[in-house]
């Protein structure tokens, strides 16, 4: 009997489930009731972003698939494709970090191998805690070792991402997991259940128990009886992955299959449910020859386990004894467990009886959309006075101060428990503007970065959207690649409360101008909503994943000084800002102010400053200015290559000292240029009206600042590299 | 010349070092597949970097009861000519080639990152391009390098100029801070007695192309081309 406490516990409305019963002209039995759970559920349906989502601009030349399949994908010349996409595995990652992470790679790698692509490159979001705190040290630990057990035995390099540190993610981490596949444009595949009678193929591992109501749990509140969802977070298994990547890509390869669609979230009800709604079949399945790894599984608990590292394959059907022939070359099972039908349904049987009977596009497309109230929190009327901030007295101590700050601090204790190197196309290695991928046989690189500052969303969110697409691009520039598609993540928290789905709406609007502006798609991404523990929500945290081009690779800069007596020029100008920066949290433990403006016409005026000066080759380094402002940003510029060369810049604005170092204006870029050709880049920049102001030279092995000839910094720039290299590792004690 | 590259289950340097050797050294190289017995008639087997099997046991513990390794060990006794980088260098000590084990790095971590390398033997096949008191710039990729054997084994490799590599600074000096995953006697490479069997921890096939920042690697595989030729 279907009630009010089954309802709650499937985290079903009365509403809804009214309207199912309306959809399927019956009452729907257990195992129904479970499948409408899972397609239904926020992380399924979109049922409370999709209207916002809209607004987010889809097209462009290049762009082979948008949002709605398992990733984007964007023509590349050459034959070639990218395919893309970033999802969250916060909620597993907080219960169980190690197997969280890892699953979240794990399924991750199989939406962009599920599309033919072969995996080239992971990057991670992570958002923890403050490290001062024990139990976000653990996070910490077991997930980025999550990240490097699965990854690394995958074979496909961790080249990048970002690590950002805040209280506000104590109890509700951030794990953001982006992915990036190369694909013959030809051979491009999707979930489809197409020609009734071809058989559809069970492969990879055997199903369990594990991570029932995984997608359910993702749609919903943390509450103290985190423990007892222990047993919804999955276990990985890579070697299983690697072995179903393989086979997968060789089975692709041989034209023998339809359609393809990985088991990820809601497992086997959602292949088959969506490989059928796809394609306006439906799908007949019998659950007794489905691999089961326990005994005495029910209906229910098949259909909606989450056992990882399975796919479901409509194969052709003169085909279907190679296809098994290759799963069985990789030792891997491959059992047909049903057919396409016509007819529209999704039909399951198991011991001899019919347990499912439903309608897929019910399932899929019919799924109620909301149009959640909005409403403007208070806390974004406070005004906040800075000016009774007090100017340090020691520029040095507070410039190193903001380098040992975790969230600014050296990455390295992270990303070299990743295998990055793998495939050999790295050539940036992490902790560049964006990371460098070059394409084998072409001259071309792919540059990718992950970005946003969940500070400034919190205060702003319309302004935290456009600066996250912003300094994603401005990163891109950096290097030298001019941004060619966008996937986002947008971490949020319970969209049923006015105030997050104001947040929401803002950052989207953001987001959308700024993608508009930068004439770059969106193609897909994910929203993670119920980022709230005991009430309590994170930060608004939209994640863009931005991925850019290189035509020729040798030309791509690097954010490091090259040589002694280089000129150093910033291009963008400095202005009174000081709200939301890192500076004040860090040194007055104030998450306040109004964050950086942005005039997103200016921003992409410097972008085409920095790519166009990078491509004519006159760039010796380039590196933008974000986090800690302009002096973290010299700093940076003079560890940041292994010559390891100072700098001594004077700086000729009126305006607070504090400010004009660390404040985090936006639409600024540092890079060095010989002497003998800064007039050409103050060329450039006049004609696209951008600033370029020569600030001083690259000389030695100090790091020199001056504020209008008067000297505030002074520091060896080993000093400085030690407080930003040793920062993380001091904090876990482990070299 | 004729190089073999084994693919296991779980092998992900074997399309890195193929693609080295075949497009960079535009050398004659095969894949060998682990469940069969047929070496190709190659001059050179190399086993590559990976998690052969998952390594869910000890690194390389099943590598060594595949179809193809029974080939490889009978090769290898032969006099031909064997390279195991990082899991492959794992999975000859298992197959008894090379002596010693590896336990987890100092740290406990898995490391990745470029190391410098100090050529202690330039008289192998391996290294004939290279100069003793070499330094070589080459990265590591490995939870489990931090290189383990008795004392007398130790002694044993020393006296016959068996150890190849060690973990250096860039100047060619030994510090417990360059030794990164804790080896005994930093020790990074070793070979067999007769010098036709070497494994490795760093990964030669990442340090095979300027861009990626060096071409230090290519010195071992030229050895193995000028010896053979």
């Amino acid at each position: 009997m279907i009630d009010k406490k089954l309802l709650d516990e499937h985290n079903l409305t009365m509403e809804e489930y009214e309207k199912i019963v309306e959809l399927i002209g019956k009452e729907p039995n257990i195992t129904e009731l479970g499948i409408f759970s899972l397609m239904w559920s926020e992380h399924c349906s979109y049922k409370s972003s999709k209207v916002h989502l809209k607004k987010l601009p889809a097209s462009g030349k290049n762009v082979i698939q948008g949002p709605g399949e398992n990733a984007g994908i964007i023509d590349i010349g050459d034959s070639l494709a990218v395919v893309f996409k970033i999802e969250s595995h916060n909620h597993p990652s907080f219960i169980e970090p190690y197997q969280g992470a890892a699953t979240g790679i794990g399924g991750i790698l199989r939406d962009i191998f599920t599309m033919g692509a072969r995996p080239i490159a992971l990057l991670d979001t992570l958002r923890f805690g403050p490290l001062s705190k024990p139990k976000n040290k653990a996070i910490m630990d077991g997930v980025v070792s999550g990240i490097a057990g699965y990854g690394n035995a995958m074979g496909v390099p961790t080249v990048g991402g970002d690590v950002y540190f805040n209280d506000c993610y104590s109890l509700n981490p951030l794990v953001n997991v982006f992915c990036l596949g190369i694909v013959e444009k030809e051979r491009i595949f999707y979930a489809r259940a197409e020609g009734k009678g071809n058989p559809v193929l069970y492969v990879g591992s055997k199903t369990g128990r594990d991570g029932i109501h995984g997608a359910t749990m993702a749609s919903a509140e943390f509450n103290q009886d985190l423990e007892q969802k222990r047993p919804n977070v999955q276990v990985g298994d890579p070697f299983k992955e690697k072995l179903l990547l393989e086979a997968c890509l060789e089975v692709m390869e041989k034209d023998l299959i339809v359609g393809i669609q990985d088991m990820g979230a809601a497992g086997l009800t959602c292949s088959t449910s969506e490989m059928a709604a796809n394609s306006g079949t439906g799908i007949e399945i019998d659950l007794d020859l489905v691999p089961q790894r326990e005994e005495g599984m029910t209906p229910y608990e098949i259909m909606l386990s989450e056992s990882q590292e399975r796919m479901l394959i409509v194969a052709k059907k003169e085909k279907v004894e190679e296809v098994q022939k290759i799963f069985a070359k990789w030792d891997l099972d491959a059992i047909i467990i049903g057919h396409v039908d016509e007819g529209g349904r999704l039909k399951v049987k198991a011991g001899g009886g019919i347990v499912v009977d439903l309608p897929v596009d019910a399932i899929i497309n019919l799924c109620p959309v909301y149009k959640r109230e909005l409403k403007e929190p208070a806390y974004i009327k406070q005004e906040t006075q800075l000016d009774s901030i007090p100017i340090p007295e020691n520029f040095n101590q507070t410039l190193l101060k903001l380098l040992s700050s975790p969230t600014i601090a050296n990455k390295e204790w992270v990303y070299r428990q990743y295998d990055h190197m793998v495939r050999i196309n790295t050539a940036f290695l992490p902790g560049a503007d964006a990371s460098l991928l070059k394409i084998k046989n072409t001259k071309k690189a792919l540059a990718i970065t992950l970005d946003g500052n969940s500070l400034y969303s919190y205060l702003d969110p319309r302004i935290g959207g456009k600066i996250a697409v912003a300094e994603a691009c401005r990163n891109l520039a950096c290097v030298g690649a001019r941004p060619i598609g966008v996937t986002n993540c947008l971490n949020f928290g319970n969209p049923e409360k006015p105030e997050i789905m104001w947040q929401f709406a803002e950052a989207i609007d953001g987001i959308a101008q700024a993608c508009r502006i930068f004439e770059i798609p969106v193609t897909g991404g994910n929203v993670s909503f119920y980022n709230d523990t005991e009430g309590v929500s994170i930060f608004p945290t939209p994640v863009l994943g931005v991925v850019g081009m290189v035509d020729d690779v040798a030309k791509a800069v690097s954010p490091g000084f090259k040589v002694d007596e280089d000129t150093v020029v910033l291009l963008g100008e400095n202005r009174e800002e000081l709200g939301a920066s890192e500076y004040l949290k860090c040194l007055f433990a104030l998450e306040k102010g109004t964050p950086p403006q942005i005039d997103l016409e200016e921003e992409k005026r410097v972008h085409e400053v920095c790519i166009a000066a990078a491509s004519q080759g006159i760039l010796q380094s380039a590196h933008d200015v974000s986090e800690g402002g302009l002096a973290v940003c010299l700093a940076e510029s003079s560890f940041l290559s292994e010559e390891k060369i100072g700098l001594n810049v004077d700086l000729q604005d009126e305006m607070r000292t504090d400010m004009l170092l660390f404040g985090e204006t936006q639409s600024r870029i540092v890079v060095t240029v010989k002497s003998h050709d800064l007039q050409r880049l103050i060329e450039l920049a006049r004609k696209k009206k951008v600033k370029a102001t020569p600030i001083g030279s690259t000389c030695g092995k100090r790091i020199i600042i001056s504020h209008n000839n008067q000297r505030i910094v002074d520091l060896t720039v080993e000093e400085a590299y030690r407080a930003w290299k040793d920062a993380i590792p001091e904090i876990f004690n482990i070299k | 010349m004729k190089f073999g590259v084994v693919i296991f289950p779980g092998s992900n340097c074997d399309y890195d070092t193929f693609y080295v050797l075949k497009s960079i050294l535009k050398q004659d190289t095969t894949f060998l597949w682990h469940k069969e017995h047929d070496l190709k008639n190659v001059d050179c087997v190399i086993l590559p970097g990976g998690f052969s099997y998952g390594d869910y046991l000890r690194s390389g513990a099943i590598a060594k009861f595949s179809p193809l390794m029974q080939e490889v060990k009978g090769f290898a006794l032969n006099g031909g000519l064997v390279l195991g980088i990082c899991n492959g260098f794992q999975v000859l000590m298992e197959l008894g080639l090379l002596p010693g084990a590896m336990l987890r790095n100092k740290n406990l971590k898995f490391l990745c990152q470029f190391v410098h390398i100090r050529l202690e033997n330039d008289q192998i096949p391996f290294t004939n391009s290279g100069k003793k008191g070499q330094v070589l710039k080459i990265p590591i990729a490995h939870f489990d390098g931090n290189y383990c054997a008795s004392p007398e084994t130790i002694q044993k490799i020393e006296k016959n100029n068996q150890i190849i590599f060690r973990y250096s600074d860039v100047k060619g000096q030994y510090s417990e801070e360059a030794n990164v995953n804790g080896s005994m006697e930093s020790i990074a490479g070793i070979s067999n007695e007769t010098g036709n069997v070497m494994g490795m921890m760093p990964h030669p096939e990442r340090a095979s192309e300027a861009l990626l920042g060096s071409e230090d690697g290519k010195i071992i595989f030229q050895s193995i081309i000028n010896r053979v030729r």
